[in-house]
């Protein structure tokens, strides 16, 4: 056995805190390691070249590479021991930058203790690691996106034009998401409607792509290359194929319900269609406010419809499909303000979030104002964004600019009023918005740098008193106002977290879900196969949501092209002759990959490989050392540990 | 942990590939401050940690072990933490039998993004064997 052991300086982020010379000297004294280096950049392809070299010249037949985390950069070592012609488990890593030299910065000595350790455990193990072989497994092109907002319809669409079959599930009676709500988009001020809605009919017209809206994914099973997936399909009491959308129902419906897509700033039917846009073009019964299907009880919208497309007979149904990757496009809810009390949301009438303000915004535009929200308006900025009192830490990124947009129609709609932008920091970060805000403030905008202390109602005439701290001045506003818009951040939303729950990804600690690799792999999650799209990864604008779905698309397109993909090759494997028959494996593993097999009289336990995920629950359990996980034995586990005591 | 490390606590923690794997690396990314009193053994799951490896670990001299998995609810392969966690009850209880304090295996969760919760739960341990000191039957 000849090993080589690379140590890297990862040009001071290692080699400033850990004494390389000491760890070099170490590992020489290591017992079947022939050659010790260390390198400014082992990464680079000058390190690559170097460690190749070695390899010809020195018969190296195992590597060691202390450097950073096996995550990182663990897959570009893997693929330079394939050039080399060596297999790629027969290379250990020594993760000695993120778990030691950056994590003992105040402990240089220990580090250096450590890191000798770290890379004594690779040595250790790298000599009882046997070539493994990945097997290739066959892939198909069906692509479940979860969630009918921009994210998922970018991601649909860029997957259907690609030639693969997309189930596109949104839980609404139409897909649009949030972006149908918004009046325009910042800072171009492109209608919102106007560049979605074609978008929207791109999905329902397209070839590729089955569209399940009032439906809900209530369950997940399965890995890549098969996923099997359980929707559940609510009746809409209305043939969309016959629904000419004349609102003859609607108008004969005698219940009223909060409007949704307003907002609740005006009032719908029972029967209705959420927006004029809306994808299935059709309307839909909310069987939950409805009278009763009953003709006793109401049936007035059946009776009225002359195209004869409400159909009481209509039940609940579930699909099963099966797919090969999935993308999670769940996206976000806007912060409750009411947790928040100091706003008066919900006590005060004229205190409005954003969202609201788009939906008066449009209908103001249109003349049809749903509410008149007078002249002098304030914005308070940061609600449910960076507050510690209430665990939000973090920006939501798109409320300094909504509001500046919101502010700018707002003038333009009555160049008479007078608007004030209560901010903590005004973030202008993206491409265009620092000129946008600058144009606003020429427009009269007011921008003060100040947090709401206490809103008041002025109960006469319900104008809202405002007490901000000027923090750039020192000084004390008061002021009376017509209406207060709140810039609510974004929160993970409800479907977010049930999907979560269903597919098992991790989340951050603001509750949105996890990527993979917050630089390299920001659409992946650590389950192979699953990406996510849009505002489910964290707050982001409509350009970097499109974006971040159309790289989603690209991540699962990259997996199913081939036709086949390499399975990890970490798998279980069990010693007939070792075996016992006890069953305690079959009983742990997770992926019923384990089964009895019989030879005469002898029963012993069998891995069936295609099945097997590589957790290690049955090695992990079994009484008499049967079951063994690949790369991961009982030796090599116990050798690491004499490595270090 | 060989050269001068007498009075210094040898922690022996067990990390899930999925989770506390990552979430030591986010805790060095973020530059937080631990105790180098430890090493890391990675694992696919915490439920690959059999009771045997755990006794080796002691049997060599170590101070304590710490099992580091996903949440309750959220392994990586379904549900190996509550394996893990239902085998590591059991195994104190084993281990107290031969003198050790229970104390001295823990079990805990830490997720990929929770580098803070990593530092602290580490930290934590290694002040408890700073506490215990070395086992006496060492």
């Amino acid at each position: 056995m000849r090993i080589g052991v690379y140590i890297c300086h990862c040009g001071g982020n290692i080699s400033d805190i850990v004494n390389i010379g000491e760890a070099v000297e170490f590992a020489k004294k290591q017992k079947d390691v022939v050659l010790v280096r260390d390198n400014g950049h082992i990464c680079s392809n000058e390190g690559q070249m170097l460690v190749l070299s070695d390899i010809r010249e020195f018969k190296l037949d195992k590597i060691v590479i202390a450097a950073c985390s096996p995550s990182f950069q663990g897959q570009t070592f893997m693929k330079m021991m394939e050039r080399a012609g060596l297999n790629p488990y027969v290379l250990e890593m020594a993760n000695i930058r993120e778990q030691c030299s950056w994590a003992h910065i105040n402990y240089p000595e220990e580090a250096t203790e450590k890191a000798k350790d770290l890379t004594n455990i690779a040595i250790s193990k790298v000599r009882l690691d046997t070539p493994l072989s990945k097997a290739k497994m066959p892939i198909g092109k069906r692509v479940l996106v979860i969630g009918g907002g921009i994210a998922g319809i970018q991601a649909a669409l860029d997957l259907g034009d690609a030639g693969f079959k997309v189930y596109l599930v949104e839980e609404k009676p139409t897909i649009g998401g949030h972006m149908a709500q918004l009046s325009k988009t910042f800072p171009t001020e492109d209608c919102s409607a106007c560049i979605l809605s074609p978008k929207m009919s791109d999905v329902a017209a397209h070839p590729n792509i089955e569209l399940l809206t009032y439906s809900e994914v209530i369950a997940i099973s399965g890995y890549l290359g098969n996923y099997n997936a359980k929707i559940k399909i609510k009746p809409t009491y209305v043939d969309p194929s016959k629904c000419t959308c004349c609102g003859d129902c609607s108008e004969v419906c005698p219940v009223d319900v909060p409007n949704e897509f307003n907002e609740g700033l005006s009032f719908r039917k029972a029967i209705y269609i959420p927006t004029d846009i809306a994808v299935p073009h059709s309307f839909t019964l909310d069987i939950e406010n409805c009278l009763g299907l009953l003709p006793l009880a109401c049936a007035k919208c059946r009776d009225a419809c002359d195209a004869k497309a409400i159909n009481y007979d209509q039940y609940e149904k579930t699909m099963d499909i099966t797919v090969d990757t999935i993308i999670v496009a769940t996206g976000f809810d806007i912060f409750n303000p009411a947790e928040k009390p100091v706003f008066g949301f919900g006590k005060y009438e004229n205190v409005l979030t954003a969202l609201q303000l788009e939906r008066l915004v449009e209908h103001e535009e249109s003349g049809k104002n749903l509410v008149d929200i007078g002249n002098k308006i304030a914005f308070i900025q940061c609600v449910g964004s960076r507050d510690e009192q209430i665990k939000k830490e973090y920006c939501s990124r798109v409320c300094c600019m909504y509001a500046t947009k919101l502010a700018q129609l707002l003038k333009r709609n009555r160049p008479e009023r007078d608007i004030y932008i209560f901010y903590t920091d005004l973030r202008a970060y993206g491409k265009g918005f620092e000129e946008y805000y600058k144009r606003a403030q020429k427009n009269g905008v007011k921008y003060i740098r100040g947090r709401t202390a206490e809103i008041q109602e002025n109960p006469k005439n319900k104008k809202l008193i405002l007490k901000v701290e000027d923090t750039l001045t020192r000084s004390l506003i008061e002021g009376e106002f017509d209406t207060v818009i709140l810039s609510t951040g974004m929160v993970p939303s409800e479907g977010t977290k049930k999907i979560r729950d269903i597919l098992r990804i991790g989340r951050t600690t603001d509750g949105f879900l996890a990527e993979a690799h917050p630089k390299f792999k920001p659409v992946d999650t650590l389950t192979e196969g699953i990406f996510l799209a849009g505002t489910v990864q964290g707050p982001k604008d409509i350009p970097d949501t499109v974006a971040q779905a159309s790289a989603a698309a690209a991540r699962a397109i990259r997996l199913m092209n081939k036709g086949e993909y390499e399975a990890e090759p970490i798998t279980a494997s069990i010693d007939e002759e070792l075996c016992a028959g006890c069953g305690v494996c079959i009983s742990v593993c997770p992926y019923d990959a384990i089964a009895f097999e019989a030879e005469g009289a002898r029963k012993f336990a069998k891995v069936n490989e295609m099945l097997c995920k590589g957790c290690g629950s049955c090695a992990g359990s079994c009484p008499s050392g049967a079951a063994q996980q690949k790369w991961f034995n009982t030796e090599q586990i116990k050798e690491m540990l004499r490595a270090i005591l | 942990m060989k050269k001068g490390t007498i009075e210094r606590p040898k922690l022996v923690v067990f990390c899930c590939n999925w989770c506390s794997y990552a979430g030591a690396d986010n805790a060095g990314v973020s530059k937080m401050d631990i105790k180098p009193y430890f090493r890391i053994i990675r694992t696919m799951c915490s439920s690959r940690v059999e009771p045997d490896t755990v006794l080796e670990a002691f049997k060599k001299g170590a101070w304590g072990v710490l099992i580091l998995g996903c949440h309750p609810g959220d392994c990586h392969y379904k549900n190996g933490n509550y394996k893990a966690l239902r085998r590591t009850l059991l195994l104190k209880r084993v281990l107290e039998d031969m003198g050790y304090e229970k104390e001295r295996l823990t079990i805990d969760w830490v997720s990929a993004s929770e580098g803070e919760r990593f530092a602290s739960v580490v930290n934590s341990t290694i002040e408890k064997m700073i506490e215990l000191g070395p086992p006496k039957n060492a």
